[in-house]
């Protein structure tokens, strides 16, 4: 195996052009190295991404948070202004692994891993986050939702990655949540998760949301149809429900050791309940 | 000088234990810290079949490979008759030993050994492991202990018969053995009963989870001596296990205890160690064996997995009038499921005129069990104390009310046999209803439970040795490996008979060469075992100080006291004399007659019985399914607490234990028998923020047979959670969860179903 750690993009790129495919992009390495000691994967070339500054830094530009795909948990932990803006996408994000793991796991990771039950993604898809990928090509803008298409599969091309994560700009009265649910209380995968973000007008009618939910489906959901149940509405018992409704209506889960078709579908309604609550409570002190 | 105001000084007191800076500084040598000069790295190959014949293993491939120095499979292994014998305190068959540790003929589970190599390095070996050719012939398997005993059941041994049944059945069966104890007359019982309740339950296998895997070096040298050092609970089990295995004496042999990561009675068992030295016999160079976390659990036991039934009866007035229940216990892949001490600890804490237990010791295509923490009896005591709980309930009476009407004191007889000497259960109740919890307010869906546990506890063979050195400080040398803190109570005992600092008492754990034979640490056997035997030692050594006193001083030795560390002349002979100090006897030793060393061995009789009660709120999210420990309190009669930080944190772990089998540990295997969940990601122990701190209360009623009134403690703790935990879910919800673990899709089921 071939170990890279290249100093630019263009160098990355030239890399991976260069290769046969046999490749694994390795950021915070907190699933890749796991896999690997397990015999999961032995790819001909592993190329270190953390050395490019570009993936590296947390900036803001005309109002948008640009988060590096290869910034750590920790450090996103760390960012109050970010904190203040996307409590959902950095606490989402904060759930993963334990605290020695937030210092290496990474946003970008945790997407291309593309597990279904990624704690960040769908927060980062409830956001709205829009990748900037890059490529042989050049570069391109990929929707976060559009990025995992099946457990351990992406739509990035074999010479692509992240390079980083542009969040939308911020208007008052906003407010996101994520939940998951484990049976432990920590350290774990989730068995649902659910992200809500919400932007409510002043007199606190919701003018616009996103609603994803994780692990229900080979890839992470954007349900439109649970967002519409609450868009032009405020929030009360009736429009929870409608949103459980919509929610349970989009799963499409799978019986395994961590859930059953059934709990996942039950359960996806319940979060996605209960982060709706968390987002609108936020949205409303803004 | 201070004591404690029964006298002790060091007795019931909190020293920092002997071995505490290696472990947090990381300088103590566990299983696999050993290495030794041309050592090389064993591999297991494993079988991927549940159920499987081994039609032909070709090693060659494997043989020719650069690097690889020995393969071995089940033919190398002397092939051992069928035979049942009593070894030290336990009853084993090394014929279905034998074939747990190297499959013979036929692979009984997923991950059961079927080859090993010895190569230069790991990678080399588990290429190696790649070029053995198994030809397999898959059969069909069983995993569930109900569907095992059916009659159409795939049949794992072909010269299996039920063993207890009169006449022993003429086919072979899953069922290696059924057991039965009875009092009184059950049917009069019942007819007594104005309440009765009746009811199944299920238990998953849950894995000990030890956070060291198992890991041993082996040793065989050209003239056919060998050593092992390994991680285990008994230096002396592995010696005479591997002797049997391998067709050694058991002089050729020496086995070097390692320090232990957790074993919980995991690691009364040998896997690793007969297939090393296997090994390094072919080669003669070392050759090192660690578990992966995987390994650990697809070929370590687990506890068996059961199916329990139990009827109660009471009157109106709170008295139970009988008890039954069966047993079904899992094995795994050979007979051995501890369902003996189920069936006697199953209504242990009540005084019980009417009793019948029957238990069956049933083999399926899992790990072959091991023991674990009070083996069998956490299994059948969740049932029955889940019953007495429904029992108190229907007759309108306080949890723990009842219990204390029906509890067994000094005097009561056991249905499985003994006639309880002094016991503290009803003083654990007593201290339950008197705590602040039990009173304490709960909140909406949350709920409160109380269970109680019974272990008998062991004895046994220890020996202990107690070397004065040339200072005067001291040797402590034991055979049993410290798996809970007992080099802390051992020196502890030592320094109070000798009168001396603990810190002059310097523990060791010594290999099979440097002590005599020494039963294994379980049984929560060693601080009362041992700790006899080192305080006859410690004994011995005074005895001996005061002679040397009595000759320096040319007195009688009766006129010679031995206090607070100091001989002192005494009677008509009372400040005739300068104390002598142990360390001024010492340096004088030479001329007084030589070394001072005290060296005892014994078989301990008059184990106490350990009794607890525990208290637990939880909190039920009625949406997700999720239970929450709010708060665990666990009161255990400890006898006497030599050191109280180390018997706190065996009744913490045990709950902790018991609240993870309770809510969420269990092995899941997919349709083709093969293991899931092989770590800790899936197979879910409780994490620290999973559990609130648990309240430990010990209560001391002293076990009469011991100098200090020991009584094991490891034990018990794992006996009362799953039911303190069930009955807390039934008072928070009204639903009775009679399957384990109640985890969140089975109890948000119940609940959508029927809350």
């Amino acid at each position: 195996m071939r170990y890279l750690s290249p100093h630019t993009i263009n160098e990355a790129v030239a890399a991976l052009a260069d290769s046969d495919g046999d490749v694994k992009i390795l950021a915070g390495g907190t699933d890749l190295l796991v896999q690997l000691r397990a015999g999961m994967k032995a790819p001909g070339l592993m190329l270190d991404v953390k050395r490019l500054p570009e993936l590296r830094s947390i900036n803001v530009e005309k109002n948008c948070f640009h988060i590096g795909a290869a910034v750590s948990g920790a450090e996103m932990g760390e960012h109050e202004s970010l904190k203040g803006s996307w409590p959902g996408v950095v606490e989402a994000m904060e759930l993963i692994g334990s605290t020695q793991i937030q210092g290496r796991a990474t946003p970008g990771g945790n997407l291309c891993n593309a597990s279904p039950a990624a704690d960040s993604v769908p927060a980062m898809v409830a956001a709205g986050a829009i990748c900037t990928v890059v490529g042989s090509e050049g570069s391109r803008d990929l929707a976060v939702e559009d990025v995992g298409i099946s457990p351990g599969q992406t739509s990035l091309g074999r010479d692509e990655f992240v390079v980083d994560f542009r969040l939308p700009e911020r208007p008052p009265h906003s407010g996101d949540a994520y939940l998951r649910f484990i049976p432990r209380t920590e350290m774990d995968i989730a068995v649902v998760g659910a992200g809500v973000n919400v932007v409510l007008g002043d007199d606190g009618v919701c003018v616009d949301a996103r609603v994803s939910l994780g692990a229900v489906a080979p890839r992470v959901l954007l349900v439109p149809d649970a967002a519409n149940e609450l868009i032009g509405r405020k929030l009360n018992d009736e429009v929870l429900e409608k949103l459980d409704a919509a929610c349970r209506a989009a799963c499409r889960p799978i019986d395994d050791k961590r859930g059953t078709v059934e709990y996942r579908t039950q359960v996806s309604g319940v979060l996605a309940r209960r982060a709706a609550v968390i987002a609108f409570e936020r949205a409303g002190e803004k | 000088m201070t004591t404690n105001g029964n006298g002790l000084r060091w007795v019931g007191k909190r020293p920092v234990r002997p071995d505490g800076v290696d472990k947090v500084t990381g300088r103590a040598q566990f299983g696999a810290d050993f290495t030794l000069p041309g050592m090389i790295v064993g591999k297991v190959l494993r079988s991927p079949h549940a159920h499987a014949n081994i039609r032909s293993i070709k090693t060659e491939k494997a043989q020719a490979l650069p690097g690889v120095k020995a393969v071995i499979t089940a033919a190398d292994f002397p092939e051992l008759p069928s035979e049942i014998e009593q070894a030290g305190e336990v009853v084993l068959n090394f014929r279905d030993m034998s074939r747990n540790v190297m499959a013979r003929q036929k692979a009984l589970y997923d991950g059961h050994a079927v080859a090993a190599v010895a190569a230069t390095s790991i990678e080399i070996a588990e290429r190696a492991l790649d070029l053995i050719e198994v030809d397999y012939e898959v059969l069909p398997h069983v995993i569930d202990v109900v569907e095992a005993m059916e009659a159409d059941a795939p049949l794992l041994h072909d010269d299996l018969y039920t063993m207890g049944v009169e006449p022993t059945p003429d086919k072979p069966s899953n069922v290696a053995k059924r057991v039965e104890f009875s009092i009184g007359d059950l049917n009069a019982g019942f007819e007594m009963a104005e309440v009765v309740v009746e009811r199944e339950f299920t238990t998953k296998p849950v894995h000990q989870g030890y956070i060291e895997p198992h890991a041993a070096v082996a040793s065989a040298s050209e003239d056919g001596l060998c050593h092992i050092w390994c991680t285990t609970q008994g230096q002396f089990m592995v010696r005479y296990y591997v002797s049997r295995l391998l067709g050694l004496e058991v002089s050729k042999l020496r086995v070097t205890p390692s320090e232990i990561g957790g074993g919980f009675g995991g690691k009364t068992v040998v896997y690793l160690e007969p297939v090393a030295l296997a090994l390094s016999m072919k080669c003669h160079r070392p050759v090192k064996m660690v578990m992966s976390r995987e390994e650990v659990f697809r070929a370590s036991g687990p506890t068996s997995g059961a199916h329990v039934w139990v009827k109660m009866g009471a009157t109106k007035d709170g008295r139970i009038t009988a008890g039954e229940a069966v047993l079904k216990y899992q094995a795994g892949a050979v007979p051995g499921a501890p369902i003996g001490p189920g069936c006697m600890c199953a209504f242990a804490p009540y005084d019980l005129d009417n009793v019948k237990v029957v238990g069956f010791d049933v083999v399926t295509n899992r790990p072959k069990v091991a023991a674990y923490r009070a083996p069998g009896a956490p299994i059948s005591e969740f049932g029955v104390e889940s019953v007495v709980d429904e029992l108190a309930k229907k007759l309108g009476m306080d949890a723990i009310a009842f219990r204390e009407k029906n509890a067994a004191r000094e005097g009561t007889h056991a249905a499985y046999g003994p006639t309880f000497g002094e016991i503290g259960y009803t003083e654990t109740l007593r201290v339950a209803k008197e705590h602040p919890h039990y009173q304490a307010p709960l909140g909406p869906n949350q709920g409160r439970g109380v269970a109680s546990g019974f272990w008998f506890n062991i004895g046994g063979a220890s020996t202990a040795a107690l070397n004065v050195n040339e200072d005067g400080t001291t040797t402590l040398i034991s055979g049993c490996p410290d798996i809970g803190g007992s080099r802390a109570s051992l020196s502890m005992m030592a320094a109070e008979v000798l009168g001396i600092d603990v810190e002059q008492v310097r523990p060791t754990i010594a290999d099979t060469g440097s002590i005599g034979y020494s039963f294994l640490t379980g049984g929560s056997r060693v601080t009362f075992a041992t700790g006899m035997a080192v305080i006859e030692a410690a004994n011995d050594v005074v005895r001996q100080l005061r002679e040397r006193a009595a000759k320096i001083w040319e007195i009688d030795v009766e006129a010679v006291v031995w206090e607070n560390g100091e001989a002192k002349p005494s009677g008509s002979n009372a400040g005739d004399f300068e104390p002598l100090s142990l360390s001024s006897i010492a340096a004088t030793a030479g001329k007084t007659g030589g070394p001072i060393t005290g060296h005892v061995s014994l078989n301990a009789q008059g184990a106490g019985p350990a009794f607890g009660t525990h208290i637990c709120d939880v909190e039920v999210d009625r949406e997700t399914g999720r239970v929450t420990v709010l708060r665990y309190t666990a009161i255990q009669d400890a006898g006497k607490a030599i050191h109280p930080s180390y018997v706190e944190g065996q009744i913490q772990g045990g709950a902790v234990q018991g609240i993870g089998w309770a809510l969420n540990e269990e092995y899941i295997y997919d349709e083709d028998g093969r293991l899931e969940n092989p770590g800790f990601l899936d197979y879910r122990i409780p994490v620290a923020s999973d559990v609130p701190m648990i309240d430990a209360v010990i209560v001391e009623v002293p076990n009469p047979k011991h100098p200090y009134g020991v009584r094991g403690v490891g034990e018990v703790p794992i006996c009362p959670p799953m039911s303190a935990v069930a009955n807390a879910v039934a008072n928070a919800t009204g639903l009775r969860m009679a399957d384990l673990p109640i985890s969140p899709p089975k109890l948000l089921a119940a609940i959508t179903n029927g809350g």
